[in-house]
């Protein structure tokens, strides 16, 4: 679609190691319209988290893009040159990580690090970048920030800091803001403060905001769309009302499940069996057939690609191969 | 798999068969510890054996007959008439000897105070962690002269010369022991907090017990690391202090005796007596120093 | 902050103390300070009066006090073997130790920074290789061998700078010093490089395995999300975070390369303390032995505050004052 923010296509990240490739990421697509909030959701290991890297340029070595495209508005961004990509880091796409403890440097003052990015980014005094950064604090929820500018980093709290850190990721504009659990470092009082920062800051701004966490309930709250990833695969994306409310992908169901609800009543939780494989152990065919209760022969050979099923909804799952699997489905239960 | 299989597999191994620096070094290293453990059998001359010496044979530059007594010496004479050749390797034995020496002395005295330090905490723990705080601030070269100047000063000087060696072993040793103490003292706190030990205690398994078989396994790697280490710089101690003349005894030359008799006869032209040693040191102290960096960084899983 | 500063105070004064019990011990128990003053021929009854004359009889505490007393006020006796008084000695002989350590402590910090910062940077390039190797060498060679290798080649074979002693020597209001002239300047270029390679491997090492580890912080990886420059995320940012520690160390480097003078001076026959050190082992010269402790301990002891004081300025972290009195 050209009126992508973001577009993935076929993304693949490999990572060589003494004893072979292992691909981390393996044929992802999605994509990610203006001002909207995609969630991206998966165990720890799945590749969430180097989907962000990926897409901002900041895979470590020896992880590398292997195939497969990236567009910002259109234009690859996964090709770019070490400094073409780094003027669009902070100016086009912004990141936030996770500790808000170790993301902050701690010899410098938040007020030198804020004016720092500002004026890295945009041609003004510093002054006015001051000043620029003082009314970011203030909108972030910082109190008393024009004098707590000038503090250091371990003068904030957890949460503080946090809001800082979204300051300094959001200072210079960005259009899509990736956000790699910004609140399981958190206190559980504080976490939902962030997530609705987050998503206010970014609607004021008109930035698209790609969430990734391992908490469903966040996503619930927070996104409109939602990706799901399983072993460095996509599982199944769409809006988020409909993935949370009708799961097709055996595995989110098995998510959906596995969450305690206060509005439904569940006899026990359901935990799927097994562990997600590791990267040099994937099966063949479907990466989660060994847990799947609904596996049939085809999930053993062939790699599921992600099916349509409706509005901006795909499952990559055989079940739901209408053509192919209708007979086979009646017969295997 | 049997166990020598898997040895043979794990990521350590891996690493040694992968890397040519550390296949390198460890030949060069057991070729010379080889060739010095068999010293007395394949020098041939026996250069700490005095009588034996003839001073007409000093200063014959290597391979070239001397012109008094029409010997031939691979690799030339000292001053005082000896094989070089030889020197080196009964100076490399001496030298390995110490080194060997002082490292277990280090070890076993600071895993000893380690886990003493880290298994009773309180007082006993303080006090010698300032101690070794105040040690470590001192250059080990500057220990090791002032406990053998002490050494020295009460042991009568006929007795000196039998002494020395193990004079040296103490004073290289002392002046090493803090780090596996560190390691050590370290490993020891981190366990005795753990469970598995609190309950161990409760049923009343000896202290000692626990120790060895829970503590001390888990330090071997970085203590392994720190003896290679240790093992090289206490060779290149030993060389200096016996370059600076109080280390071995004239008599029975080590490498550091060699290259100071040789640093005098520099100007003179013989300049055999300062090189053959010179190298042999070199690529001693440098084998074992690769082989030690090497282990660093494959024991180390964050460099990965 | 005041607080802090006496305390370490405090502290520095305690740990002199106890080094001055260890060379009082030394002075006193070492070797037969009688033995070595008077001949052979003197009498029992003869020692007998020395020995109460010195206080040798007195109470240890006692003696213990009028040494320290006589260390503060820079009394050490006579040595030994050259019947000089020691401070006089050590005096004579400290500036041309200090020039030596100076010169080669800035070297070495110059060029262990500069390597070490460009190894971490750079990490696989070749010249990173050659110069990770070459530091290997650095640090297994001795530093004597290092020393005498560089007599032969640069003062036998190439004859282009002199192999020992101090060269001519200009006086500045009371501090020779040999900066001055040509033959003091070319006398100090082997022993300062022979003194200072090892402590240049080690700061180049430390500088680059403290570089490398603040490099993979997640501030480093968020700089870098924030599109920072290079220049700015490397210097900026990483650089002086590891300036930090590597402060501190080279500073207490600065303590040992006085001590390891004793080898640089002994190959280069450096008329500095260190060689009078050496000597005075070999010959049980335990006046001597003992004001070099006491001298070495002190210097450590002023360069550990220092240096404390100078870590506590830089890093933010450690001023809790300011911090409590906010929120």
């Amino acid at each position: 679609m050209t009126d992508a923010l973001l577009s993935v296509r076929n993304l693949r990240v490999e990572f060589p190691t003494r004893r072979g490739v292992l691909t981390a990421i393996d044929d992802v697509s999605f994509d990610i319209m203006p001002g909207e909030v995609l969630g991206v959701v998966g165990e720890s290991g799945a590749g969430k988290s180097l989907t962000g890297a990926a897409i901002i340029g900041l895979l470590e070595p020896p992880g590398r893009i292997a195939g497969g495209e990236i567009l910002l508005k259109g234009q690859r961004i996964d090709n770019l040159g070490a400094e073409a990509m780094r003027r669009i880091r902070g100016k086009r796409i912004g990141m936030v990580f996770q500790d808000p403890l170790t993301s902050l440097n701690p010899i410098y003052t938040v007020a030198q690090q804020l004016i720092e990015t500002i004026r890295t980014h945009a041609d003004i005094s510093e002054g006015e970048a001051r000043k620029r950064a003082v009314a970011l604090l203030d909108r972030v929820g910082i109190p008393a920030a024009a004098r707590r500018i000038d503090d250091y980093p371990h003068h904030f709290s957890g949460g503080m800091r946090q809001r800082v850190v979204i300051a300094l990721a959001l200072c210079a504009e960005p259009e899509l803001v990736i956000a790699d659990e910004p609140t399981t470092a958190l206190d559980v009082s504080v976490q939902s403060q962030i997530i609705d920062l987050i998503k206010e800051i970014c609607a004021e701004r008109g930035a698209a905001v790609m969430l990734i966490t391992h908490d469903m309930g966040v996503i619930a709250e927070t996104a409109d769309r939602v990706a799901v990833l399983y072993s460095g695969r996509l599982a199944e994306i769409g809006p988020v009302t409909q993935v949370i409310t009708a799961p097709e992908h055996p595995y989110t169901v098995g998510l959906m499940g596995s969450i305690p609800t206060l509005t439904q009543d569940h006899a026990r939780l359901v935990a799927i069996p097994g562990a997600m494989p590791r990267l040099n152990a994937i099966p063949q065919g479907c990466a989660f057939n060994p847990r799947c209760e609904r596996a049939f022969d085809r999930c053993f050979t062939e790699r599921p690609e992600p099916l349509p099923r409706g509005d901006r909804r795909r499952v990559a799952c055989w079940l739901y191969d209408e053509v192919a699997t209708a007979g086979q489905e009646k017969a295997h239960v | 798999m049997n166990r020598f299989a898997r040895m043979w597999d794990s990521d350590i191994a891996w690493s040694f068969r992968h890397s040519p620096v550390a296949i390198v070094a460890t030949v060069v290293a057991l070729i010379i510890i080889l060739a010095a453990v068999l010293a007395p059998w394949i020098a041939p001359y026996n250069p700490f054996d005095s009588r034996s010496l003839n001073l007409m044979d000093g200063f014959t530059p290597p391979n070239v007959p001397n012109q008094f007594t029409g010997n031939t010496y691979l690799m030339g004479t000292d001053n005082q008439g000896r094989d070089i050749f030889s020197t080196i390797l009964y100076g490399a034995r001496i030298s390995l000897f110490v080194g060997f020496a002082a490292v277990v002395f280090a070890m076993v005295l600071g895993i000893g105070l380690g886990l003493l330090a880290g298994w009773r905490g309180g007082w006993v723990d303080s006090l010698l962690m300032r101690i070794a705080d105040v040690q470590l601030s001192f250059p080990s070269i500057l220990i090791a002269l002032l406990i053998f100047g002490v050494a020295r000063g009460f042991i009568p000087p006929s007795m000196r010369e039998e002494v020395a060696i193990w004079v040296l072993i103490v004073s290289i040793g002392l002046s090493d022991w803090v780090q596996y103490a560190r390691v050590v003292r370290g490993a020891a706190m981190v366990e005795k907090s753990k469970e598995y030990v609190q309950a161990a205690r409760v049923i009343g398994v000896h202290p000692a017990r626990i120790v060895l078989r829970h503590i001390l396994p888990n330090v071997m790697g970085p203590v392994l690391v720190i003896a290679t280490i240790g093992l090289a710089l206490a060779i290149i101690a030993e060389a200096t202090l016996s370059f600076l003349g109080v280390g071995v005894p004239p008599t029975q030359p080590s490498l550091g005796t060699l290259i100071r008799i040789g640093q005098q006869y520099l100007f003179s032209g013989e300049w055999w007596i300062l090189l053959f040693p010179s190298i042999a040191l070199l690529l001693l102290a440098l084998s074992v120093n690769l082989l030690g960096d090497w282990l660093r960084d494959a024991l180390n899983p964050r460099l990965r | 902050m005041l607080a802090y500063i006496i305390r370490r105070i405090a502290q520095s004064v305690l740990v002199m103390l106890v080094v001055a019990l260890v060379s009082f011990a030394l002075f006193r128990f070492v070797g037969d300070p009688i033995n070595s003053m008077v001949g052979q021929e003197a009498t029992i009854a003869d020692r007998e009066l020395l020995r109460d004359q010195l206080g040798l009889n007195d109470p240890f505490l006692s003696q213990f006090a009028t040494f320290v007393v006589r260390a503060a006020q820079g009394n050490f006796g006579i040595s030994y073997r050259l019947q000089q008084p020691v401070m006089e000695l050590i005096l004579s002989r400290l500036p041309a130790t200090l020039e030596l350590a100076l010169v080669s402590g800035i070297l070495a910090f110059v060029f262990g920074v500069g390597f070490g910062v460009y190894t971490a940077l750079r990490r696989n390039g070749w010249l990173s290789n050659t110069i990770m190797t070459v530091s290997l060498i650095g640090v297994s060679l001795p530093t004597f061998l290092i020393g005498v290798l560089l007599i032969w080649i640069f003062a036998v074979e190439l004859q282009w700078l002199p192999s020992f002693g101090r060269g001519d020597v200009v006086n500045v209001g009371g501090w020779p010093t040999g900066l001055l002239t040509p033959s003091g300047r070319a006398s100090l270029v082997l022993p300062a490089i022979t003194l200072g390679l090892y402590q240049m491997t080690l700061i180049m090492r430390l500088v680059r395995a403290e570089m490398l580890e603040v490099l993979r912080t997640d501030y480093i990886k968020f700089a870098r999300a924030r599109g920072l420059s290079n220049r700015a995320v490397n210097f900026g940012h990483a650089l002086k975070n590891t300036m930090v520690p590597v402060i501190t160390i080279t500073g207490l480097q600065l303590g040992s390369i006085i001590a390891f003078a004793i080898i640089t001076e002994t190959v280069f026959q450096w008329p500095g303390v260190g060689a009078l050190f050496i000597n005075s082992v070999r010959f049980v010269d335990v006046p001597v032995m003992a004001a070099y402790l006491m001298l070495i301990a002190l210097v450590f002891v002023i360069i550990n505050l220092i240096v404390d004081l100078l870590y506590y300025a830089v890093d933010p972290r450690l001023r809790v004052d300011r911090a409590a009195t906010r929120h």
